[in-house]
């Protein structure tokens, strides 16, 4: 006689919640009407308030699920408390833009609800089946965001680039899971981590093309040189509170994946892939300073900008040890707060109801909006890594990872590309507080917008004094990751 | 006494005032004077604690004093560790006198954004000071760097015509050289597994390539901020754009950061690889003394002139540290302390006549002592004291660092001494110009002498350049024991290194 065997579901909690409140919300949506949309974004804000619960109350304990598809550890919760962070703030930051451009819908917060649950799930995958449905879960609650202001015709060639470019990109990452499969003949992690351990055929020249073509899809995801073309157009066409959210949740995601995919089944092959990560590691830092100098629309900026600080991230990564990636965490979590920061700097940029989105609008910012000003100021010192603002201490651990595993040229090749990035940075700072001032822009930013600015703006200059817990949390987190 | 936080206070005494004129609401014209009082009170509270500081501190011994202690980041072992020697003892109380001069001196010729720019530099001094008290080498560089911010934010606001390119400038060149030391830090701590900065300058075995490389770490920070000859052309640059009180601080304390570096790390730290370099930096000290001599000789611009006088006075400091010696270093020191309040007054005695003319170009002046004697007679002093003449405080320095260099290399001390007699010329040759002669333009003629609060600037600082002149005992004393035992170490670990060598041919034979 045979029990039918009830899957462990506890573990994978906070996802089935935020699934089935998305569904919920939808409803309420459908049956309500379009004058809903307010109420479903503070419902789905709640929705992740209390999905953030569950997976602190789930915890960091080892555990795998579904047998083998799902694994929770420290890292991932803490990655997921910040992809959920992220994606809270981008649904808040969306409130009142959406509302004055007329694009108040209910489905665009149910739509982030999906792609945060496929964020989610990307983390915790422990099979690259899983991974692989996760991923499209998110991307393409993403592409639909991304051209939901769907009069606009940028948004729109957003939108499309931005699915055509990712299905490529999936493509190809779906290409290399299958060679591995091919090769070794599994798709679960734990038993690829025992493939590839034994012997001449884990070395096989099969596996490695495998991880190649995977690196080519996550380093898309993570918009990594040379795989960032998206990124920019995408960006700038993008309504700007989902440039927001993309430039943080599903980068942390995508981090998070790529750091697992790495360091869990092709741990034993480090000596194999370490080389591609320096390349798209330096790539990135060398792009993302550089080709940020020439730009003038500042959602632009800002992407080249990711495209950097993904390089400082994949240090961590190439580093492959626990001090890279508690590196890598610590980056993460100040990097998603600087971000938010900027991106609700950036959506008070409005003139006579009008977004505007030029560098030189900002002009003499510091006489017309002194507080706003400074907290611009205070995100830009910080993105360039100027102590003892928060940036700085982000980089402070992935250069000591960097250098404790002797990536001596790793770690002079990403200071000195800081010192280039510090000069597009400065020149934000120059043009508010240097330059005559423009017209004023409109008041008042709304009430939403102004805490969430505050609140970053506080966090990233007083993060020096009391770091430790962050500190803490990720080195534990780091560790659960080397721990199976 | 001891078991207050005297550091920590004086770190953050200036910070609570910027926040307090952070909060100062009301009309801008009385925001403005509340600033410039507020700024004024708290700097001078500043001051006298630092004076008590001074009072407590223990000449007779080389340790750290008045230590702080307490957890930070546990996870990476960083703490928030303070404590004075008779190294960074005399910097503090050079920051903390400077600041409260720069608010007095730029009473009346700022006039946009004053609570700003007095917030700025409260924030300077709060970053100066903990930067030259801290003892942990993440809490050390989070003061080093910081300082850029404002200084940044002071050149760039409150500058003259071409200050977005000074401060850029400025800032981008004093980056790139602090985020390689970042590096040579987190070397450290990785071979010591501590950012603690004691723990480190008491360890005793950093391979020897490896000293090579950290100590070319350390020197592309410090060398930029001396600055040393060929890294030094941000200083002209930043000093003729920066607002007076602006090039007061950069010239009397930012520069001393890279010489309290080599101090405090270099030499102890790194003791081989000092060694091995030595004779590097005797050469671009030497190109310095001279050529910034030469350059300074033809400048038109009051500033530019004192800017390259700076970089020239420096390399005497860069040439006195590297020497080892005891007269060397002690020379270096003071020259230091010297070239802190005798620049900063050089600076000030610009700032005066600039904010009558607007200009500060050397030929639109001249004839000053029929008009303004009061101001003839400062200047002369600071200008006399900066050639080095005996009495004042210039001649200590230099004649004890040149002393160390005879001792060890005749040719560098023969050749530093050339640049003595330049910086002679230069500064006489400025003076006649800008004082002597007959006074042939009416708006010269139509300025007024020093103002009481004028004086007020000048006369403490004629008194510590005198003081320091006729009895150095007072600001020797206490940086003796210190100093002995950073040479200690250097000679120390060379001599070690050579019996090391000498036992490894032996067994070789």
């Amino acid at each position: 006689m045979t029990t039918t065997m009830v899957p462990d579901f506890l573990p994978v909690l906070p996802e089935i919640f935020l699934g089935l409140a998305a569904m919920a919300l939808l409803m309420v949506g459908a049956f309500r009407g379009e004058q809903s949309a307010s109420l479903v974004t503070w419902l789905s804000v709640a929705a992740l308030v209390v999905a953030m619960a569950l997976v602190v109350e789930v915890g960091g304990g080892r555990k795998i699920a579904l047998e083998g598809m799902f694994i929770i550890d420290g890292f991932g919760a803490f990655m997921k408390i910040l992809v959920i962070g992220g994606s809270a703030l981008a649904v808040l930051l969306a409130h009142d833009y959406n509302r004055r451009r007329g694009i108040a819908r209910f489905e665009y917060p149910v739509l982030i609800l999906l792609s945060t649950t496929g964020m989610m799930m990307m983390i915790s995958a422990h099979d690259f089946i899983a991974l692989y449905l996760a991923l499209e879960l998110q991307n393409l609650a993403l592409y639909v965001v991304t051209s939901f202001d769907r009069d606009s015709r940028r948004s729109t060639e957003a939108g499309l680039k931005y699915f055509v470019l990712g299905a490529l990109a999936s493509g190809m990452l779906l290409f290399g899971i299958s060679l591995i499969y091919g090769f070794t003949g599994t798709t679960d992690f734990e038993s690829l981590q025992h493939a590839v351990q034994g012997g001449d055929a884990a070395h096989s020249i099969g596996i490695v093309f495998g991880i190649v073509f995977i690196v080519v899809g996550l380093a898309f995801k993570a918009s990594a040189v040379p795989f960032h073309m998206w990124t920019p157009d995408v960006y700038e066409g993008a309504p700007t509170p989902v440039t927001a959210l993309l430039s943080v949740a599903p980068k942390v995601a995508a981090i998070a994946l790529f750091v697992r995919v790495m360091l869990d089944p092709f741990h034993g092959l480090t000596s194999e892939w370490w080389q591609v990560i320096w390349v798209i590691s330096v790539a990135s830092m060398i792009l993302g300073s550089f080709a940020a100098i020439a730009q003038r629309n500042i959602k632009r900026l800002m992407a080249y900008s990711s495209i950097g600080h993904v390089g400082y991230a994949l240090i961590g990564l190439a580093v492959g040890t626990d001090a890279g990636v508690s590196g890598i965490l610590i980056y993460m979590a100040i990097y998603v707060v600087m971000n938010v920061g900027t991106f609700g700097a950036i959506l008070c940029m409005r003139r006579d109801g009008k977004m505007v989105e030029e560098i030189s609008d900002l002009a003499g910012l510091a006489r017309t909006r002194p507080g706003l000003a400074a907290a611009i100021g205070v995100f830009m010192f910080s993105l360039a890594g100027v102590p003892p603002l928060a940036g700085f201490l982000g980089k402070l651990y992935i250069f000591l990872a960097a250098i404790d595993a002797r990536f001596y040229g790793l770690a002079v090749i990403g200071v000195v590309t800081s010192v280039v990035g510090a000069y597009y940075y400065l020149r934000i700072v120059k043009v508010m507080f240097f330059d005559e001032p423009a017209p004023a822009f409109d008041r008042p930013a709304g009430p939403v917008l102004g805490t969430v600015l505050t609140v970053c703006a506080l966090l990233v200059l007083l993060f020096f004094i009391y770091p430790a817990p962050v500190a803490d949390g990720a080195k534990a987190a780091a560790a659960t990751l080397f721990a199976g | 006494m001891h078991d207050l936080p005297w550091l920590s206070l004086t770190t953050f005494v200036p910070t609570l005032g910027a926040v307090w004129l952070m909060f100062l609401r009301g009309d801008a014209e009385r925001v403005a004077s509340q600033a410039r009082f507020i700024a004024l009170w708290t700097s001078l509270i500043t001051f006298v604690l630092s004076l008590w500081i001074w009072a407590l501190f223990d000449p007779t011994t080389a340790d750290f004093q008045f230590v702080e202690r307490s957890q930070w980041i546990p996870q990476y072992h960083i703490s928030y560790h303070m404590g004075i020697d008779g190294i960074s003892l005399f910097f503090v109380l050079l920051s903390t006198f400077l600041t409260p001069i720069c608010v007095i001196a730029s009473w009346l010729s700022i006039k946009a954004r004053v609570r700003e720019y007095m917030m700025a530099f409260l924030i300077l001094e709060t970053l100066m000071v903990g930067m030259f008290c801290a003892l942990d080498f993440v809490v050390f560089y989070m003061f080093f760097e910081g300082v850029l911010i404002p200084m940044f934010l002071i050149i760039g606001i409150w500058g003259g015509p071409r200050r977005v390119y000074a401060a850029f400038k400025f800032f981008l060149y004093t980056f790139l050289g602090s985020v390689l030391m970042l590096l040579a830090i987190l070397q450290v701590y990785v071979v010591t597994s501590s950012f603690d900065i004691p723990t480190a300058l008491t360890y005793d075995s950093f391979p020897a390539t490896m000293q090579t490389w950290m100590w070319l770490a350390f020197f592309a920070s410090f060398a930029v901020k001396v600055p040393m000859w060929p890294v030094h052309t941000w200083l002209p640059d930043a000093h003729v754009e920066a607002p007076t009180a602006g090039s007061v601080i950069l010239a009397g304390v930012l520069l001393k950061m890279g010489g309290y570096g080599f101090l405090r790390f270099s030499l102890p730290m790194l003791p081989l690889a000092t060694a091995q370099f030595t004779p590097l930096v005797y050469g671009l000290s030497v190109i310095a003394i001279i050529y910034t001599s030469l350059v300074a000789l033809a400048q038109q611009d009051m500033k530019k002139l004192i800017a390259y006088s700076s970089v020239a006075h420096m390399g005497i400091v860069t040439m006195g540290i590297f020497t080892v010696t005891s007269e060397g270093l002690q020379g270096a020191m003071f020259q230091m302390l010297s070239h802190g309040v005798v620049s900063a007054a050089l600076f000030l005695c610009v700032g005066v006549v600039y904010d009558r003319l607007h200009t500060r170009e050397i030929a639109r002046y001249g004839g000053l002592v029929h008009n303004m004697p009061k101001y003839a007679f400062c200047f002369m002093v600071f200008s006399l004291a900066s050639i080095g003449l005996p009495g004042t405080s210039g001649f200590v320095g230099e004649f004890l660092a040149l002393i160390g260099a005879f001792g060890r290399n005749t040719t560098v001390a023969f050749l530093a001494t050339i640049g003595m007699i330049l910086s002679a010329a230069y500064m006489l040759y400025l003076y006649r110009r800008i004082i002597f002669e007959k006074i042939t333009k009416d708006d010269v003629r139509a300025m007024l002498d020093l103002h009481w609060r004028e004086v007020l600037v000048f006369a403490p600082m004629l008194v510590v350049v005198l003081w320091m002149g006729i009895y150095p005992n007072s600001f020797l004393k206490p940086m003796q024991a210190t100093l002995a035992r950073v040479m200690d170490r250097v000679s120390h670990a060379t001599a070690s290194n050579a019996d090391a060598a000498k036992a490894i041919e032996l067994a070789q034979h």
